[in-house]
C-alpha cells in the first residue's frame, strides 16, 4: 500500500514541477540554515569530558575587599595564589589541581628551527589523572616532582611532531626560556573543547604545547598568560601576594554527598579567612560542576545563539510557506480525492496518501538541506572565529537533519491533508 | 476598486489566506530585527578610535629570559626608530584602541573610601603616547618628561602603597570629564584609583577609544604617566604617513632586529590591519545576516507567487466570466494586486507586533537596544513592494485569461 501511495505521490509531484520544486527548495533552505547553525551550537555546547564532567567542580571564593560590594553578587571565577595553595594543601577533594596559563619561548636544539613561542600550562600533578589526559609516551609527574619543583616537562603530540618528528622524546632535554627541562611524557590526542579549565586564554581551539609543574614555573619566573582580576592596590600582575586572582582551581568529587561537604568546607574556609582578616566580605562561595560552569561562563558565543534563533525563525517561515503551498495543491485535487472516496477509499487512506506525498517532499528537501548544511558549515569554517575549525557535521547531526526535514514536512502536511480529506465525495463528483 | 468581492473570496480560503499573512508577518518581524542587528554591527565597526589610524604602525616583540637592561634598551630602540626616514614620532605603549586584546582597566572613585567605583575606564600608559597616536589635548597639558615613572618602580610602590613612587598626574578623555564633572572644568580635579591613590587631572584629551568591552562606554579612557618596556608587554608604535608605512615598517623591523637579534616578532602590522582584524567577527556576522535576509525574502516572494498562481489557476473560470461580463484586463490585474495588498497589510501589522516582541526578547538576552521606530515604516514599505512584485506575474497571467473561457466547461 505504501509503495502505491509513494508512486501516486511521485506522479502528483511530477504533475506540477514548479510548485514541487518550490516546496522542496523552501524546506531545503530552512533545513540547511537551521542545521548549519544547530551543528555549530551542538559542537560548541558539547561536553568536553564526557563521563567525567559530572564529578569535576570549579570552586569559587570571594576574597575581594568591600569596594564595589553588593550582596548576592557572583564571586570571582579564579583564585589567588594563597587561596589556591590553601585549598590544594587541604586535600579535601578526591583530586585537586591548581593551575594557570603561560607562554614560553622554546629554543629547539636543531639550528634549522628559530626559537618560537608556545602556550603552556603550569599545573599541579592531579591535572592529568583528574581530566583523564591520555599519554602517547612516558607519563605525568607526581606530587614529589611538584614538591621538588623538578625541571620536568610534558609536551603535546603536536609539539613532539614538530621538534622530534613524532619519535619517543621522553628523557630528552628541551630548552625553554634559557632553562633545560627533561621531557618525561608526550600527550596523546587531547584537545578538550571548550577549553573549560581556563576560559581566559581562548575558549575554543586552544593549543597548549607545554605542561610543567606549577612550582617549577614559579621558580623559573616563567611568564603568566591569561586573565588577572585585581582589587585594591593590585596592579595587573600575577604574583603570590598581590590582591589578584589569576589561577584556576579544579576538584574532583565523586559523589553528590562529597560535593555538598566540599561546599560546606568552602564556606568554613571563607569564614576562617574572614576571621583572620584576609577576607572582608561575608562567605560567598559557589561550587559548579563542569557543565554548570560552562553555562555560567557563557562559553557559547552570543552570536552563535543568535544565529540559531535566526535560522529557526527562517525554518518556521519556510514551513509556513510549505503548508500554504501544500494546502493549495491538495485542495486543488479535491476532484481526484472525491473520486477515490467514492470508489471506497476511507478518509484515513486518503490522509495517509497525502502525508506520504508530504513526506516525499520532506525527504527531497532534507537531502537538499544536507547539501546546503555542508556548504553552510564550509562557510562557517572560513570565518575568523576561534571555534570555526570545529564546525563539522557528525553522524548524529546528519541523521537529525533528515529526521528534522521529514518530521517538519509531515507536520506541514497534516493540516492540508486533513482539510483535503474532508471532501464530500458526492458534491465533488456532481460539480464536475 | 470594490473591496467586497475580494474579501468574500478570501473568506472562502480562510486558512490559505491566514497562512500567507502569517508568512509575511514572520518575514517582516525577522527581517526588521536582522536589519537592525546588521546596523548595530556596522555602527560598532564604525566606532571612532580618536587616533591617526592610517599613519600608525605597531611592532611587538617577545624576549627570551630576563632582561635587566630593558629600560636602556627601550631608549636606544626608540632613538633608532626616530632616525628612520619618514618616521614622525615613536612611542612605547601598553595597549591600542579597538585592538580587542585583553585590556588594562581602572575603577575611578571621586572621593576616598567610596564604596562603589564612579566609572570603569581603560587605562593607557607609555612613553610619548598621545603625540604619537595623534590625540589632541583640548584642555591643560601633556605629561612632562619628569612626571613619567617606570613601570618597574611603580609596581612595587603600588603594592607597598608608597605614594612617592606612584604617578600623581592623569589625563582623562573628554567623555570621562563630561561624565564625572558635567558642566565643570576637569582640570585640577582629583580622582582616586586602587586603594585611594590620588591623581590630579592635568589634561583633557579629545578622544581615545577602549581596546575592547566597548559596551561599557567606548570612549571612557585615561592615561597614566608611566613608562614601560617591550619586555613588560609594550608595543612599539610608529607614526609615519599612509604612503610610507609599508616601507617604514620594513626598515623599522630591520633596525630593531639589528640592535638585538635575540627577540621574537609577535606583531608587525599597520593600525588599519589591526582594526580590520579586530572587527572580523562583526563583519562575518553582518555578512551572514545579509545572506539570511536575502534567502528569507526570496522564499517569501516565491511563496506569495506560488499561492497566487494557484489561485489564478483555480479561478480561471470566474475570471473568464468576469471578463465576459465586461471587466477589463486592468480590472482583473488590479483585483489580484489589491488582494495581495490586503494580505500584505494584515501580515505587516501582525509582523510589527512580532518584531517588537522579538526585539524585547533580544534586549533581555543579548544586550541589544530598542528597535528604532523608523524600522516599522521601512519594513512595511519593503514588504509591500516585495508582495506586489511577487504577485505581478500571476496577476498578469490572470489578466490574460480570455473571456471565452467562461463558455467552456473545464
Amino acid at each position: 500500500m505504501l509503495a502505491y501511495y509513494f508512486e501516486l505521490a511521485l506522479r502528483s509531484l511530477r504533475r506540477n514541477k514548479a510548485l514541487t520544486a518550490l516546496m522542496v527548495l523552501a524546506i531545503a533552505l530552512g533545513i540547511g540554515a537551521s542545521m548549519t547553525t544547530l551543528t555549530v551550537l551542538h559542537v560548541l555546547s558539547g561536553d568536553p569530558l564526557p563521563g567525567r564532567s559530572n564529578t569535576l567542580y570549579a570552586p569559587q571564593l570571594d576574597p575581594r575587599d568591600m569596594t564595589g560590594y553588593r550582596p548576592r553578587a557572583e564571586p570571582l571565577d579564579q583564585v589567588t595564589w594563597i587561596d589556591g595553595m590553601n585549598l590544594l594543601q587541604a586535600k579535601r577533594a578526591d583530586r585537586q589541581a591548581l593551575m594557570t596559563g603561560g607562554s614560553v619561548a622554546i629554543q629547539p636544539a636543531q639550528s634549522a628551527l628559530d626559537p618560537f613561542y608556545q602556550t603552556a600550562r603550569y599545573t599541579t600533578a592531579d591535572f592529568f589523572p583528574m581530566f583523564g589526559v591520555p599519554f602517547r609516551y612516558g607519563h605525568a609527574w607526581g606530587a614529589s616532582e611538584d614538591a621538588a619543583s623538578a625541571a620536568v616537562v610534558v609536551i603535546s603530540s603536536k609539539l613532539n611532531d614538530k621538534l622530534f618528528g613524532g619519535r619517543d622524546s621522553t628523557g630528552r632535554i628541551m630548552r625553554l626560556e634559557n632553562h633545560a627541562l627533561r621531557i618525561i611524557g608526550v600527550l596523546g590526542d587531547w584537545r578538550p573543547n571548550p577549553h573549560f579549565y581556563d576560559l581566559n586564554v581562548k575558549n575554543y581551539g586552544a593549543d597548549e604545547g607545554v605542561y610543567l609543574p606549577l612550582s617549577t614555573s614559579q621558580d623559573l619566573h616563567l611568564a603568566h598568560l591569561g586573565g588577572a582580576d585585581c582589587w585594591g592596590n593590585g596592579g595587573n600582575d600575577a604574583t603570590h601576594t598581590a590582591p589578584c586572582v589569576w589561577l584556576q582551581f579544579w576538584v574532583q568529587l565523586d559523589t553528590p554527598a562529597k560535593a555538598a561537604a566540599y561546599r560546606q568546607f568552602l564556606v568554613h574556609y571563607s569564614q576562617e579567612q574572614k576571621t583572620l582578616g584576609r577576607f572582608q566580605r561575608p562567605p560567598n562561595v559557589r561550587l559548579r560542576n563542569l557543565m554548570q560552569w560552562l553555562d555560567y561562563e557563557r562559553v557559547v558565543p552570543g552570536d552563535v545563539q543568535l544565529q540559531s534563533w535566526l535560522a529557526l525563525g527562517f525554518l518556521l517561515v519556510c514551513l509556513v510557506n510549505t503548508v500554504g503551498l501544500m494546502l493549495a495543491k491538495f485542495l486543488r485535487r479535491s476532484a481526484e480525492l472525491g473520486v477515490r472516496r467514492a470508489l471506497g477509499a476511507s478518509r484515513r487512506a486518503l490522509f495517509s496518501q497525502l502525508l506520504v506525498e508530504a513526506g516525499v517532499v520532506g525527504l527531497a528537501g532534507g537531502l537538499g538541506g544536507l547539501l546546503l548544511a555542508y556548504l553552510g558549515l564550509w562557510l562557517v569554517r572560513r570565518q575568523p572565529a576561534d571555534y570555526a575549525p570545529l564546525a563539522h557535521l557528525d553522524g548524529a547531526m546528519l541523521l537529525m537533519t533528515l529526521l528534522l526535514a521529514v518530521g517538519a514536512s509531515l507536520l506541514a502536511g497534516v493540516l492540508p491533508a486533513w482539510r483535503a480529506c474532508r471532501v464530500t465525495p458526492g458534491l465533488q463528483l456532481k460539480s464536475n | 476598486m470594490e473591496l467586497r468581492p475580494i474579501l468574500s473570496t478570501l473568506c472562502r480560503h480562510k486558512i490559505t489566506a491566514w497562512l500567507l499573512i502569517l508568512e509575511i508577518a514572520l518575514t517582516c518581524a525577522i527581517v526588521c530585527n536582522a536589519v537592525f542587528l546588521i546596523h548595530q554591527r556596522l555602527q560598532r565597526m564604525d566606532i571612532p578610535s580618536g587616533i591617526a589610524e592610517h599613519d600608525l604602525l605597531q611592532i611587538k616583540f617577545a624576549y627570551i629570559g630576563d632582561r635587566p637592561d630593558a629600560y636602556a634598551q627601550a631608549q636606544t630602540d626608540l632613538a633608532t626608530l626616530q632616525q628612520i626616514a619618514g618616521v614622525q614620532a615613536v612611542a612605547l605603549v601598553n595597549q591600542l584602541p579597538l585592538s580587542g586584546d585583553a585590556m588594562s582597566n581602572s575603577g575611578i572613585k571621586l572621593r576616598p573610601h567610596q564604596r562603589q567605583n564612579s566609572l570603569e575606564v581603560a587605562s593607557y600608559y607609555g612613553q610619548n603616547l598621545l603625540a604619537t597616536l595623534g590625540v589632541r589635548i583640548i584642555a591643560g597639558r601633556d605629561f612632562q618628561p619628569d612626571e613619567l615613572i617606570d613601570l618597574k618602580t611603580a609596581m612595587p610602590a603600588l603594592h607597598s602603597n608608597d605614594m612617592k613612587n606612584l604617578p600623581h598626574a592623569v589625563i582623562v578623555a573628554q567623555a570621562v570629564a563630561v561624565r564625572l564633572w558635567p558642566g565643570q572644568s576637569a582640570l585640577g580635579k582629583t580622582i582616586y584609583v586602587g586603594n585611594d591613590i590620588p591623581l590630579q587631572v592635568v589634561g583633557v584629551m579629545a578622544q581615545l577609544a577602549r581596546p575592547n568591552m566597548l559596551q561599557m562606554g567606548a570612549q571612557y579612557s585615561i592615561v597614566y604617566p608611566i613608562r614601560l618596556t617591550a619586555t613588560e608587554g609594550g608595543s612599539y608604535l610608529i607614526r609615519t604617513t599612509s604612503q610610507d608605512r609599508e616601507q617604514v615598517l620594513k626598515f623599522a623591523l630591520a633596525a630593531l632586529k639589528r640592535l638585538d637579534p635575540n627577540r621574537i616578532v609577535l606583531e608587525q602590522r599597520t593600525y588599519d590591519e589591526l582594526r580590520h582584524e579586530s572587527f572580523q567577527n562583526d563583519r562575518a556576522m553582518a555578512g551572514m545576516l545579509v545572506g539570511v535576509i536575502v534567502a528569507l525574502l526570496i522564499v517569501t516572494a516565491l511563496g506569495i507567487a506560488g499561492l497566487a498562481s494557484f489561485w489564478v489557476g483555480q479561478r480561471r473560470r470566474t475570471i473568464g466570466v468576469r471578463r465576459a461580463l465586461g471587466a477589463t484586463r486592468a480590472d482583473i490585474l488590479h483585483y489580484f494586486q489589491t488582494e495581495n495588498f490586503l494580505l500584505a497589510t494584515l501580515g505587516i501589522a501582525l509582523g510589527m507586533l512580532l518584531a517588537y516582541a522579538i526585539n524585547l526578547f533580544l534586549m533581555l538576552h543579548y544586550e541589544l537596544p530598542r528597535l528604532p521606530a523608523i524600522y516599522f515604516p521601512a519594513g512595511a514599505i519593503g514588504l509591500w513592494l516585495i508582495g506586489q512584485l511577487a504577485v505581478l506575474g500571476p496577476a498578469l497571467r490572470a489578466a490574460a485569461v480570455p473571456p471565452v473561457v467562461a463558455t467552456r466547461s473545464v
